[in-house]
Formats: structure tokens, C-alpha cells, sequence
């Protein structure tokens, strides 16, 4: 193996000195006094390595031995990931010793001397390919398969598969034989560097399947599709961090993974005691048992803060692979593109706009592009559905990590600085805001068939209503409320009532938080009744108490059990209330 | 100054800039303290066994001969509880006049608490400041900066905090602080019989910049050993932030960094968030809780210093003159605790967060009914009363001299909607507005 002495240090890059070959991203590990700090190549100069440690430097001398590994980043991947908290390295925090964090400490991402029951899926014989399930055991409620590993090229023919029974996760559990006839044990367990995509699938195509996640805005103005990209640019205190745990609570996912890059550990903190203790609405099971974190917090090592995003894409490549759909959010992918900043400034590269590195756009397309709904070798199919957040500086969406961004994402969900001033949840702009996945003819004819064929129509109406509202209270504004016909003022407030009752939702409200789609069916339609209606007022006064007592009725509507008895109270008060003034 | 007689000394410096000096040596370990004819110094580049220094105090006066020996340790303050009631200078040292202090060595600016092994903060911080624990709550283990123009009255509001706050140890972090204001915080905690429980560390405006670096890892080491090694209750305040920051940008500058927004270094949000980051509530039951200070430039929350502390911080406080009553209040628009929702309704009455957002949606649209009045147009009816019910609410509740409890706030607001209000323009929950409803 390649060895190398430390020559230089400016904070975490270290430049080393090499015996020998190194790659690009080949890891290394730098002896501090005993401690071994990881690192990673990240440019190669003559004999001059330049490596970004993923631990503080502080006390590293000039002439340290360096170790080189000969493989870039890897993850395990293997039965025992699920429901597990680990750092961006995959390290599991669980495992670790003490309060603080001590650097040089790495810990197994998951227990290969763990036994698991084994189900043989293929038979001696089968030819198969990288990703082919050999098997399957089971990882709390889900069928986790035992693939071919995905470094394994070509074709191979099974020899032996075990029989079902009771292995170790390290135990080989069937042996496979190349063409040549070499034979090669495979056990659960495999590794996959994180930065190369797992292509085990035969198809990628267009998604069209929608993914409900409970919140009205994203469902019924725009909504987001299994395997489909979404990202979700706001300032800071437009309720990013609240839209992203309403989505890992109530997304209708078979497992979520939540990349907490560079943020509040209190956020983090917040899933670890909440989510065991929450339940999953769909499976009635603990929303911690389908839910992993890695977790590398604002306060962590910034040059893990890269590696941290691909970990978790990398761990919803490999359950992707079984057949499962996968919500994977990464909160927030500005801070993991100020890392690229902080090491390409130390790099002393030149600087792209805001300083950022110039291939960021490259970077950010080629990452959201590892998502996706597909077509597994045995027909099956899996899907990795991405929302990232971004935090824009200053709240400006013109900079470089929002605009790379805007061109890889399909839904945009801009959260606004008005609304979250004026306490109107979730923050979504309702006119800025798209999901490209309405114009999608395949997503168009899933909601006709599976909504009402009513739905994409009556949708658009609501949106076009939004609109005109909004131009309405415009008109208001400026020619003052008695300079404008009634008419406007109506307009103006039957878009009110869609915001309140539609676009506005209480994340904190323990029956408004999630809405399933049956419920934003009927609400909707409840709503756009009151829109289509022609109302009788003598004066504009009239016209804002009137609706204010509409909306209040159809919010108590909101607040109750879905059909309850409440509810049902409320939708009758609501009939009287509009008979007051409906015209027939 | 600390010296060992064993250390190899060089005389040798080849560079010299405003805060830099370079020099050859061998065996430097990185983030290593220095002295420079004794002033202190720390590596921050090693090329070789070309070794770069911060000096802390500025490089005037710096001779090319001059004697730099290196302390083979990174900064380190000495932690006891003969800490309390001190004050110090940013390397630690005692400005009071007393002895030093005795105690374990620690390294300054030490690993980050694994986030597996901290706790949900769950413990209200009771201000009696309404715009704060109304609409804002504290808990315990949260960390919020005030952004303030510097005209404004935060390190008053501040102290407020600190002292009814009931923390076991109040540890100050002072950069650039006036001396004047220095002597407040001196003589609001001496006064209030306080000052056994505050330890300070401070940088004046009389002290050079650059030492403003050290002063919030030093206290929050101090903070660290109280909130973990005693189980302390420990509250940090840090004023100014905005003038650290300023100092980070002074020293990258110097490096030759290429600067990002606002010419401040591309790694702003990280040496923020490693300071931020320290608050933490441990299992154990201490905690860390920082309230911190960032001055604006003319309320500009777009700059990259109060940007980025947005981002890390668990919200931010807005100070605002309120014309119409002649107080200082706290903005209810602007200003967000993101913890509140872990105590409010939990430790406060069920009904907080509703009467919460209610009046502050009912101020708001007394914002813009002012904003009709101001382009002369007519007010209706609502208009004019949400106008009467802004005003009382910014002098009952939102002013910086109330001080109440938070079911007494409740209770107020209550009384606000039923007088100026009908049920259904306040827009609560049916069974909230049974219980409540003024009769």
C-alpha cells in the first residue's frame, strides 16, 4: 500500500507527500499522535497529495505518517441499517463512547456478527447479475434482500444458495460462479463507494405515481411523485426544518432517510425522541422503525458534511434495489455546498459566482439525478423520491446553490418570508411554488383514475383562483377598497378562503397536520362550491366579516376527526351560513 | 508570560504582515500556542517548515529577531468553581485584580457533544418579558441572538434576562464592548447581588480585535465545565457576535483567503456554528443556553453575519421603538423562538399557542390597516378596532418593561380579543374560546 509523510496544513486540508500511486478520493488515514484521522484525496499534484481530513487538525505536525486505503469512501450495506443514527461517515453515534465526540473514533455501521433468519429467493442454477435478490431476511417489518453485490460485473451462475435458517450477517449465504467457473461466497453484507451511483436496474422512466405526504399544499397544488426531486428553498424561520419532519412523519414511504447536513443538532435531537415514540399512521408500527438518520450536525467536521448527503443517497440506492420506495431529505444541501466552498477556497481554486467552486451545478444536477423511479432485473420496482432544502443566503433566491438547483429539481416549493411573517403555514407560496409533475400526461392519468377525473381541473381552477385573488386585493390596494367593485372584493376573499382552508395547515395540530387524500378530495370540492358560488352584499363592508365567519367555520371543519360528528356539525353550520347570502 | 525552559526559542521571523508573522520551524503541531516576544500568538498554516503565527495582540512593533517559543499545547483556560465571580481577559487571565485561578488545564474550543448523547430541551426560561415568553419562549439549552441596531437597548434587555432567567452560573463573553457598557453589566450584576454567580470574559473596544477570537470558546469552556462537569443550569451571553465576526474576516483577510458575501470568510457558517453549537441540554441535567447579540447595519438581516446566525441559531429577537407607544417592544413579527413549541401549551396553559398566533395575526392586520390609513384611505369598522387592540397589546404585552407571568399574559390577551373582538374574527379553537372567553 501507498504511504505518504504530512508536509503542509491550513486548517482540515492536509497536503501529503506519497510513496507511491494515489487516486482521486482515495481515502487515507493520517497517524496524530496515535489517533488516526480519515481523510480523503481530493486533488493529486506531482508527489504531492491534497487531502480533506474529516477531523479537526489541531496538533498535527509536519512529517506524520499517512496510510493510503486504495478504495475511495465506502459504505456497508447489509441488514441492520434501518432505525440506526449514523454520522456522515456511517459511523453509528449510538456506538460511540462518551459525551463528546472523540476524534479518530469510528465505529461499525452495522453488527455483522448479528444472526438473521434466512429465505432463500434463487436456487442453484439462476443466472444473475449485480442486484439480483438472492434472498431475504427480515429487518423489522421489511423483506430486506440479500442481492448479488453491485461491484460484482457480468454475469454469474448461483451454485449454492443456504437453505432458510438462522446466519450471521457475515456468514457466506450463497456461493456464485463467473463464467470462468471462479466460485465467490456472497454474505449479507456488502461495500459500495458512496459517490458512484448503484445502477442495478434494467429501466429509469418518467415517474407517475403520486406520493401522498398529508400536507394540502404539496398534495393538492403541487404535488410530488415517487421518485420524483423536490426542493425546498426558504430564509431562515419560513419553516423549512417543520415542512421537512411533516413530510419524514407522514410521506406515505416504506422507509425515510433524513441527511441532516450541516444543521442544529436540537433538529436531529428532535427525531431521535420523537420518532420513537410517534406512530407510523400507515403501518400503525413506531415512525423510528422506518427511519434513518445521518446525522452530521453543523457543529461536526465540515468535510464529512460532503460525504454525509451521498452516504444517505447511497443507503437509498441499495433499499431502492428491494423494491421499496424510499423518501430520502437532505436538510439543507446549501451547507454541504459551503463545504465544496470552504475546501475549494483552501485549494485556493477560482472561485465561481458567490465563491462557491465552479462545477457546483454539475455536482447538484448529478446528485439529484441518482434519484428516480425503476424498474428492478426481476421486474419489481423501487423508487428514491429526493427533497432537499436550501437555504439561500440573505433569503435571495438568486444565488448559485438555488439557481444550480432549480435546474435539477422538478417541484419547486419557495418558501416565502411574507407568509411566515404573517404566521401562514406552511410558508409555501402558492404562485411562485410548482410541480413540473402536473404536466406530466403519466401523472395526469393517475390522478384521473385514481382522484376523480375532475381532480387536475378543478386543481388548475383553485390555482387560477389563487391568482386572480391575489391581482384583486392588488387592485384594492391601490385604488382603496371603495375604488374597486364589489366583485373584487369578493374575488379577493374567496382566494382568502382556499388559503386558509387548502394552503394553510397546523403542523402542530394533531388532526390538521396530516390530511390524507380523501380528505383534501372533499375539502377541495367543499371550497371550490363556495368559489363557483355568486354571492348577494349590499357594500364591501359586508364582505370581509362574512367570510371571516366562512373561514372560521371551514378551519373548526379542519381541526376535527374527518367525518365525525363535529365535522358534520360545522359542515352544517357552514350550509346555513352560506344560504344566508347565496344566490340560488 | 508562560514560558519553558526546555522549548527550543527562534529568532528568525521572514515574514511579517498586520496580524501574521512567518517563521521556520520543525516539530509545530497545528493550532499550537505561541509567544512572539511574549506576546501570544497561534499556528494557523504550516507549508513545510514554513510555520505561519496569528499574533492576538496585532504584530506592531514585531522585530524580525524577536524570540518565539512554542508551548507545545493549543489555548487552554484552567476550570474550578474558584472561576465564579471573576473577570478575565480573552486569554483567560484575571482583569480584577484578584489571583490567578487554580484549576484542571482544558483545551479551548474542544469536540462537539455527540448528538445522540444530548437531550431535547424541555425547561421554559421565564423572562417576564411577554414579547418574549408569549411569543417567543426560551427553553433551556436554546441558543438566540437578538439582532439589534446598535442604537438599541439590547445589552439592558439583556441583563434583564440574565438576572430572572434563575440560571445556577450567568457567564458573559465580551467583544468590543465598550468600556461603559462593560461597567453596566459590572454594576446591573453587582447590584442585583449577582456577581457570584457571573464570571466574565471580556474584550474592549481598548483591546486589539484579533484576541476577540478567543473570548467565546473561553467561555464556553467555562460554560462546558459548570453545564457537564457540575450539572449547572449555565446561561452564555455573547455580545457582540457581529464583532467577532468582524475579526474572523480581519484575519482571513490577512491570509490572502478569497473573501464570500459581504467580504467575510467562506467558512463564516461553520466558526459560527462551532460556537453556536456549544448550547446543548445534557441527560445529566445541566445545560448550556447562549443568548447572543448581533448588531445590524441598519436593520439589514440580509448581511452574511446575521444570515448565517439565522441559519444556526434557534431563532432571533427583534428590539423595535413602537411609535405609538413611545416603548421599546418585542417585534412580534420578525422575532422566533423555533424551541417554543416544546413548552408552550406543555408547561404553559394548552391554550398559549393559539391566543399566541391569534394576536399576533390580529396585529398584523392592524399593520395594514395603518397602511391604508398612511395612503388615505378609509378604514372600515375592523380596521379601526384591530388599530385600538395593536396599541394595547404593544403597551400590555409587548413592551420590554412588563413583567408578568405567562398565565397572567393569557389571561390579558383574552381580555384584548372580548373586548375589541367577535369570536369569529379572533378565529380559535371552539373549545379554547368556551373556557376563556372573557364573559
Amino acid at each position: 500500500m501507498t504511504t505518504g509523510k504530512v508536509t503542509g496544513i491550513i486548517a482540515n486540508l492536509v497536503i501529503v507527500e506519497v510513496d507511491g500511486p494515489v487516486s482521486q478520493n482515495e481515502i487515507c488515514f493520517i497517524n496524530l499522535a496515535g489517533v488516526k484521522l480519515m481523510a480523503e484525496v481530493i486533488k493529486v499534484l506531482g508527489n504531492k497529495a491534497y487531502t480533506q481530513v474529516f477531523e479537526s487538525t489541531r496538533g498535527l505536525v509536519v512529517g506524520a505518517n499517512v496510510e493510503f486505503m486504495g478504495h475511495m469512501l465506502e459504505v456497508t450495506l447489509g441488514p441492520g441499517i434501518l432505525s440506526r443514527n449514523f454520522d456522515g461517515l456511517q459511523n453509528d453515534l449510538d456506538k460511540m463512547e462518551g459525551t463528546f465526540l472523540k476524534r479518530g473514533e469510528y465505529t461499525a455501521p452495522i453488527d455483522i456478527d448479528k444472526e438473521w433468519d434466512f429465505t432463500p429467493l434463487a436456487k442453484s442454477g439462476d443466472v444473475v447479475q449485480a442486484g439480483d435478490w438472492l434472498g431475504e431476511v427480515k429487518e423489522n417489518w421489511i423483506g430486506h434482500k440479500i442481492m448479488v453485490p453491485f461491484k460484482f460485473e457480468g454475469r454469474y451462475t448461483v451454485k449454492s444458495v443456504n437453505q432458510a435458517g438462522t446466519y450471521k450477517a457475515s456468514s457466506a449465504v450463497a456461493v456464485l460462479a463467473d463464467a470462468d467457473g471462479k466460485e465467490f461466497p456472497v454474505s449479507m453484507v456488502q461495500k459500495w463507494p458512496v459517490k458512484v451511483p448503484i445502477r442495478a436496474y434494467v429501466d429509469k422512466p418518467r415517474p407517475f405515481r403520486l406520493m401522498e405526504t398529508g400536507v394540502r399544499i404539496i398534495d393538492t397544488m403541487n404535488p410530488i411523485v415517487e421518485g420524483g426531486t423536490g426542493f425546498v428553498p426558504g430564509p431562515f424561520g419560513s419553516g423549512k426544518t417543520v415542512l421537512q419532519h411533516a413530510l419524514s412523519k407522514q410521506a406515505d414511504a416504506d422507509l425515510i432517510i433524513v441527511a441532516a447536513c450541516g444543521e442544529r443538532a436540537n433538529e436531529v435531537v428532535e427525531i431521535f425522541t420523537e420518532f420513537p415514540e410517534l406512530d407510523d399512521p400507515r403501518s400503525g408500527r413506531k415512525l423510528m422503525e422506518r427511519t434513518t438518520i445521518i446525522a452530521n450536525t453543523s457543529n461536526m467536521p465540515v468535510a464529512a458534511r460532503e460525504a454525509s448527503v451521498y452516504t444517505a443517497m447511497t443507503l437509498g440506492e441499495y433499499y431502492r434495489s428491494m423494491g421499496l420506495k424510499v423518501l430520502l431529505l437532505a436538510d439543507s444541501t446549501s451547507r454541504w455546498a459551503q463545504a465544496l466552498r470552504e475546501m475549494s477556497n483552501r485549494m485556493e481554486e477560482l472561485p465561481g459566482p458567490d465563491a462557491f467552486p465552479m462545477d457546483l451545478p454539475a455536482i447538484i444536477s448529478s446528485f439529484y439525478a441518482r434519484s428516480g423511479y425503476v424498474f428492478l432485473n426481476n421486474g419489481n420496482t423501487g423508487s428514491i423520491t429526493f427533497i432537499g432544502t436550501v437555504s439561500p443566503a440573505g433569503g435571495n433566491l438568486k444565488e448559485p446553490v438555488t439557481e444550480s438547483t432549480k435546474k435539477a429539481a422538478r417541484c419547486f416549493f419557495a418558501l416565502s418570508q411574507q407568509r411566515a411573517d404573517s404566521k401562514r403555514y406552511p410558508a409555501v407560496d402558492p404562485i411562485d411554488s410548482y410541480s413540473k409533475y402536473l404536466e406530466y400526461p403519466e401523472l395526469q392519468e393517475y390522478l384521473a383514475a385514481n382522484i376523480s377525473p375532475e381532480w387536475l381541473g378543478n386543481v388548475l381552477e383553485a390555482k387560477n383562483l389563487l391568482l386572480r385573488g391575489k391581482e384583486a386585493y392588488e387592485q384594492i390596494n391601490i385604488l382603496g377598497d371603495d375604488g374597486v367593485p364589489v366583485e373584487y372584493h369578493l374575488r379577493y376573499w374567496k382566494s382568502e378562503v382556499i388559503d386558509f382552508v387548502i394552503l394553510q395547515q397546523d403542523a402542530f395540530d394533531k388532526t390538521d397536520c396530516s390530511s390524507p387524500m380523501a380528505r383534501q378530495k372533499d375539502m377541495l370540492g367543499k371550497v371550490l362550491n363556495v368559489c363557483r358560488s355568486d354571492f348577494d352584499f349590499d357594500g364591501f363592508e359586508e364582505v370581509n366579516p362574512y367570510f371571516k365567519r366562512v373561514i372560521n367555520i371551514f378551519k373548526q371543519m379542519n381541526y376535527s376527526l374527518y367525518l365525525s360528528d363535529d365535522f358534520k356539525k360545522y359542515e352544517a353550520e357552514l350550509v346555513e351560513i352560506l344560504n344566508e347570502r347565496r344566490i340560488a | 508570560m508562560e514560558n519553558a525552559a526546555f522549548k527550543k526559542i527562534y529568532t528568525k521571523i521572514t515574514q511579517i504582515t498586520k496580524a501574521t508573522c512567518s517563521l521556520k520551524a520543525t516539530g509545530v503541531g497545528y493550532e499550537e500556542m505561541a509567544t512572539v516576544n511574549g506576546r501570544l500568538a497561534q499556528v494557523v498554516k504550516i507549508i513545510g517548515d514554513n510555520v505561519t503565527l496569528q499574533i492576538f495582540s496585532g504584530t506592531e512593533g514585531i522585530p524580525t529577531n524577536a524570540e518565539v517559543v512554542f508551548l507545545g499545547r493549543p489555548p487552554v483556560l484552567k476550570v474550578s468553581d474558584e472561576l465564579a465571580g471573576r473577570f478575565f481577559n480573552a486569554y483567560g487571565q484575571p482583569i480584577d485584580g484578584g489571583p490567578e485561578v487554580e484549576g484542571e488545564i482544558r483545551e479551548i474550543g474542544g469536540p462537539s457533544v455527540n448528538p445522540v448523547r444530548r437531550k431535547q430541551p424541555s425547561e421554559l426560561i421565564a423572562t417576564g418579558i411577554a414579547g418574549i415568553d408569549l411569543n417567543n419562549t426560551l427553553v433551556t439549552g436554546q441558543k438566540i441572538p437578538f439582532f439589534a441596531d446598535p442604537d438599541q437597548p439590547y445589552n439592558q434587555v439583556m441583563a434583564m434576562v440574565a438576572l430572572r432567567a434563575k440560571a445556577d452560573k450567568i457567564i458573559l463573553g465580551g467583544m468590543g464592548l465598550t468600556n461603559d457598557d462593560y461597567l453596566y453589566y459590572k454594576n446591573v450584576f453587582d447590584n442585583a447581588g449577582a456577581l457570584d454567580r457571573i464570571i466574565s470574559f471580556v474584550n474592549t473596544t481598548e483591546n486589539p480585535p484579533v484576541e476577540r477570537l478567543l473570548v467565546p470558546d473561553m467561555a464556553l469552556t467555562a460554560a462546558e465545565y459548570f453545564a457537564y462537569d457540575k450539572k449547572q443550569t449555565v446561561l452564555v451571553l455573547l455580545t457582540d457576535m457581529t464583532l467577532y465576526a468582524d475579526a474572523l474576516s480581519i484575519v482571513s483577510n490577512r491570509m490572502d483567503q478569497i473573501p464570500s458575501k459581504d467580504s467575510m470568510p467562506g467558512s463564516l457558517y461553520s466558526d459560527l456554528a462551532k460556537i453556536y453549537e456549544k448550547a446543548v441540554q445534557f441527560p445529566e441535567g445541566g445545560s448550556i443556553t447562549i443568548i447572543a447579540v448581533t448588531t445590524l447595519s441598519s436593520g439589514d438581516i440580509t448581511h452574511a453575519i446575521p444570515d448565517n446566525t439565522g441559519y444556526i441559531t434557534e431563532g432571533q429577537l427583534f428590539l423595535r421603538r413602537d411609535s405609538d407607544i413611545g416603548k421599546v417592544i418585542v417585534d412580534p413579527f420578525r422575532s422566533l423562538s423555533r424551541l417554543k413549541q416544546l413548552v408552550s401549551g406543555k408547561q404553559t396553559r394548552k391554550d398559549h399557542p393559539q391566543v399566541m398566533n391569534a394576536a399576533v395575526r390580529l396585529y398584523a392586520d392592524a399593520a395594514n390597516a395603518k397602511t391604508k390609513l398612511e395612503n388615505g384611505f378609509d378604514l372600515t369598522d375592523y380596521d379601526e378596532r384591530t388599530m385600538r387592540f395593536a396599541k394595547e397589546y404593544s403597551n400590555d404585552l409587548l413592551a420590554i418593561d412588563v413583567n408578568i407571568d405567562t398565565t397572567m399574559m393569557l389571561d390579558k390577551a383574552w381580555d384584548l380579543f372580548g373586548k375589541h373582538f367577535n369570536k369569529a374574527e379572533v378565529g380559535i379553537k371552539q373549545e379554547f374560546v368556551d373556557q376563556y372567553w372573557p364573559k
